[in-house]
């Protein structure tokens, strides 16, 4: 299908430099690395063919087998699909400690759970929910597809990348052995002082909150360099910045967005492990500190927050909304400037998380016209999505219904959202169920039911195999009316004068029947999670093996195997249209000339995707493993004692030498 | 919302049972009547908003290019009309928002606006319970009670927000919106009842072990039950009656309970828990988790910790017969 590019045809592609052809090429006056001619003694993929040259690249691309060669990889695809699975079992987990605080919840005063444990179990519901499954399968899904989907053959710095999801792994690890040990947190998702204060939170288990963040953002930010890099620099030529797909256009706002917020809770998290362990007093008023502080830096992570688990769910809706109304996105251009928008408002709305802390009334009415205009962009991509669907011819399989029960239930979420937006408003249902209702209908909605049609739709790429289609509209609808059985009530139960994170009410409050109703929801929804389970596992067993591209997609993952090869690509591809593959369904034009022998990669340029250099990628290595083992040390260790900072940066520093000692090999000499 | 809410509501209130005493809906103050209205007008909209989109998604869904069409075909006819629907759309969005920003921010203008009223409290949460004084000009009137705050009817009250812990938050919903009570903070807030009533409320920011039991009730009542009320309450405790409550009072000061508690008029003095000058006058125990009944303060002084788990109140060693005189002096504390 695929061949190497003759030279009358750069001319369709005029921004294409040819590579390794010792001609000059791309704009006139400029010489290009790539077009230095090739050494002779190296194998160049101009010259094998076929499976020969399939096999050869998997070869140099591939991962050795064993426990080392596991370890060691740095294939972001078995890293990804590392990350994905990873994600979807704190998924997981987190819906079980939600099951359990709703069987508490069923029927006023129950004795089913002590308050220490439901105390336990919301905190590790919230922060398993937030920091090790919301933030994650958002990169995670970058991980996997964003190299694939630019035409690229290995994410940028993929070293970096497979320390982070060691790293992530390790922390995530962490806090659920500590919830085992009955030492887990129990304050809250978001932790407030003083109550997470050394005088109110004895013990140790505020502080393995604390250091689970920061190991999940360490993680989080190094993710998200890899993406903006692989974004910026390492498209296939001819991916303009508006042949970008807008999955990939999603990734990279919300990597920006990791980048900028994420560092105000780790700033906030080491404050307040500071105060707990070395007795500093950066949140204790009666030495000068100050508890609000400690909120306005949480909440400056914490709304951007929302848009980090949302903004991949756009990228997810995007590609299955083109896909199932065969037709390409309208208003690409609105819905890019949308995303970028989005990004930027998300830092201007922290406030609305704190309008009942007393702050001068003019100021938090400025936040509501900040919260309130967010419904803008947000439109613009719900009404430029309906107009795809309405100009296409929707194909409903499984992936689609999921993007429609996201419409219905996000809209509402985004909806209800403005109610909390208004100052007035928000004094009364703020901290109440009709919150729980409202950000569970937006992040379920914007986040859970995009991504379980984003799984059943790029399944078939990940396995190879497709899933079943009648299990999955089984799925849909038992998640449907499960999800609204639950968190609709919730609603009410709110208005009603439920306070959020009470472990029990009297029955005079007269909460019951609502609570009751509610919790048949959660475990219909459940089931559903159950149901989900079945078909992925016997999918991955039995399901009908899938062609390269089973839906009949226009994007570039498509274009390569399913799953794909170490390579991703045989060849890499050139970008002449928005949806490469449906611009060119007999063949797509591909550039030759990258070594089969080395892991050389194409680095282009910013803004007009032009083939700039040939860069090696790096080969796998067992240090970012044990780098993120010392990180790991170093981390827990602290929680014991601040010396561990001291000691535990000897082995750091070890494995770092490690990982950076200057390589003689031929692969950086070029 | 999902559907249209307001029958939806008045369908689900039989559910939840006859009790709409801590309701947002059930509003009794001004303030909470201007939330409730607003709350309507802002559910209208945007059920409207949800419906009319939910209904172009319906209408998009119906199939309209061939089957084997060019995906990447566009007809600009349609592509000028999709965008001058959009763009229609949006702007209404924008004048949607705009609006109800305008609204929100009257709204807030009228809530926040500060009246001069009579009576200042200042409530300071604890964990978990409500200590509340009344302030006065005199301070032989100044006095302290816990967990239930009599107003007047008709009057605006203004109430002083602290904490002596970590933060909590005052919200009794059918009389206005929360306000936190932040340590090293105070925050104010108005509260007006425009009918008589009990109001029940809670703490509404996680506070701990207990916070789902940090009830407090607000009695509405007429200008004259109220000076009676807080008459009352400025006096000192009447010593006990008969023999079995002076036998209970000899039990209380003998015990550790004098360390935390206050009774006025006697030797406890302690200020670290809630002031029992009137216990027995006030209508529940344990921040509204128990109806004050002689039996009820024996089960909660025999084991605080079986009703709330944690609570900072220690478990006493009685001997068996000493609970009832000790009960029963406390319930005469009126």
């Amino acid at each position: 299908m695929t061949r190497a590019l003759t030279s009358h045809e750069f001319d369709a592609v005029p921004e294409v430099t040819r590579l390794a052809t010792g001609e000059r090429g791309g704009l006139p006056g400029v010489q290009s690395e790539a077009d230095a001619p090739p050494s002779p003694d190296e194998l160049r993929d101009d010259q094998v063919d076929g499976p020969e040259l399939s096999a050869r690249l998997a070869k140099t691309w591939g991962t050795e087998k064993g426990l080392i060669g596991a370890l060691s990889t740095v294939d972001h695809k078995i890293i990804g699909r590392r990350y994905i699975i990873t994600a979807i079992i704190f998924l997981f987990l987190g819906g079980l400690s939600a099951v359990a605080m709703r069987l508490q919840l069923a029927q006023p005063e129950s004795k089913l759970i002590s308050p220490d444990l439901y105390n336990q179990l919301f905190t590790m519901h919230g922060t398993t929910m937030m920091f090790l499954f919301g933030v994650p399968i958002g990169e995670a899904f970058a991980v996997y597809l964003v190299p694939l989907m630019v035409g690229a053959r290995n994410i940028a710095f993929p070293r970096l990348n497979a320390f982070s999801y060691y790293v992530y792994l390790f922390g995530g690890i962490m806090i659920w052995v500590a919830f085992m040990l009955n030492i887990g947190p129990d304050t809250g998702w978001f932790s407030y002082v003083p109550l997470a204060g050394p005088e109110f939170s004895p013990g140790k288990r505020v502080d393995f909150w604390a250091q689970m963040i920061t190991f999940t953002e360490v993680a989080g930010i190094a993710v998200a360099i890899s993406v903006i890099v692989t974004v910026f620099k390492m498209r296939a030529p001819g991916m303009t910045l508006d042949r970008i797909p807008l999955f990939v256009w999603a990734e990279l706002v919300n990597s920006f967005v990791i980048v900028f917020a994420l560092p105000a809770v780790v700033t906030a998290s080491a404050m307040l492990i500071l105060d707990r362990l070395v007795g500093t007093h950066f949140f204790n008023p009666a030495e000068g500190g100050d508890a609000l502080l400690y909120q306005h830096l949480f909440w400056f992570f914490g709304h951007p927050e929302v848009y980090i688990i949302f903004l991949p769910a756009t990228g997810w809706v995007s590609a299955i909304v083109v896909t199932f109304a065969r037709r390409q996105a309208f208003g690409y251009i609105a819905l890019v400037l949308s995303l970028i928008a989005t990004g930027f408002l998300s830092f201007g709305l922290w406030v609305h998380h704190m309008f009942t802390t007393g702050l001068p009334q003019l100021g938090a009415s400025f936040f509501t016209a900040s919260s309130m205009l967010i419904a803008i962009p947000n439109g613009i991509q719900i009404f430029c999505w309906i107009a795809t669907l309405w100009d296409g011819r929707p194909v409903f399989r499984t992936p689609l219904l999921f993007v429609i029960g996201f419409f219905f239930i996000f809209v509402a979420g985004g909806l209800s959202g403005i109610m909390l937006a208004s100052v007035p408003l928000d004094t009364q249902v703020h901290d109440t169920f009709f919150v729980v209702a409202h950000f569970h209908y937006v992040l379920i909605g914007g986040n859970v039911f995009p991504l379980l049609g984003a799984i059943y739709y790029w399944f078939p790429k990940f396995t190879g195999r497709m899933m079943s289609e009648r299990l999955g509209k089984w799925h849909f609808w038992l998640a449907f009316i499960g999800f609204n059985v639950t968190f609709f009530p919730m609603h009410i139960t709110g208005l009603m004068g439920m306070p959020r994170r009470v472990y029990t009410y009297l029955p005079e409050m007269g909460w019951g029947n609502l609570n009751l109703i509610s919790t048949i929801g959660a475990v219909l929804f459940f089931a559903s999670f159950v149901l989900f389970l079945y078909n992925i596992i016997s999918s991955a067993r039995r399901g009908p093996v899938a062609e390269p591209n089973p839906w009949n997609a226009g994007t570039l993952e498509w274009a390569a195997a399913s799953p794909p090869l170490p390579q991703n690509f045989d060849r890499v591809p050139v970008v002449t249209n928005r949806e490469p593959l449906w611009a060119n369904r007999d063949s797509l034009p591909v550039v030759a000339g990258l070594s089969v022998e080395n892991r050389e990669q194409i680095v282009s340029t910013i803004t007009h995707g032009r083939a700039d250099l040939r860069e090696s990628s790096p080969e796998p290595s067992i240090w970012p493993f044990l780098t993120a083992v010392a990180t790991t040390i170093t981390f827990v260790g602290s929680i014991f004692t601040p010396w561990a900072v001291v000691w535990g940066s000897i082995p750091l520093a070890l494995a770092l030498m490690g990982w950076f000692w200057p390589k003689t090999s031929t692969e950086d000499e070029r | 919302m999902r559907r249209i809410a307001p029958a939806l509501l008045l369908l689900c209130l039989p559910l939840g049972g006859c009790q709409h005493w801590q309701s947002v809906l059930n509003a009794r103050g001004p303030a909470a009547s201007t939330l409730a209205h607003m709350f309507w007008i802002f559910v209208s909209v945007l059920a409207t908003v949800w419906v009319l989109t939910m209904i172009a998604l319906l209408l998009a869904l119906r199939r309209r290019r061939p089957e084997d069409a060019d995906p990447l075909a566009t007809n600009p006819t349609t592509e000028r009309r999709m965008t001058i629907t959009i763009s229609v759309a949006i702007g209404l969005t924008l004048l949607t928002v705009i609006s109800l920003t305008g609204l929100s921010y009257a709204a807030q203008k009228v809530l926040f606006a500060h009246k001069d009223g009579a009576l200042t409290l200042l409530v300071t949460g604890q964990q978990w319970w409500w200590k509340i004084t009344y302030e006065d000009s005199q301070p032989n009137r100044v006095f302290t009670t816990a967990n239930e705050i009599h107003i007047p009817v008709g009057e605006p009250v203004l109430i002083k927000l602290e904490s002596s812990d970590v933060i909590h938050s005052f919200w009794v919903p059918s009389l206005t919106g929360k306000m936190d009570a932040i340590t090293g903070r105070q925050n104010q807030i108005q509260i007006q009842a425009d009918r008589p009533g009990i109001y029940r409320g809670q703490c509404a920011e996680y506070c701990g072990l207990q916070h789902a039991h940090m009830g407090l009730i607000v009695v509405a009542e007429s200008k004259e039950d109220f000076e009676r009320w807080r008459e009352q309450q400025i006096s000192s405790a009447i010593p006990p009656g008969d023999e079995e409550r002076q036998r209970g009072m000899e039990i209380f000061m003998s015990k550790p309970c004098i360390m935390c508690h206050q009774i006025r008029g006697t030797d406890a003095g302690g200020k670290i828990a809630p002031d029992l000058t009137h216990v027995g006058s006030r209508r529940y125990i344990a921040a509204g988790t128990l109806e004050t009944t002689r039996g009820n303060i024996a089960a909660w002084i025999v084991d605080p910790h079986g009703v709330k788990p944690g609570v900072n109140m220690p478990t006493i060693q009685l001997e068996p017969d000493e609970v009832q005189p000790l009960a029963s002096y406390l319930e005469g504390l009126k």
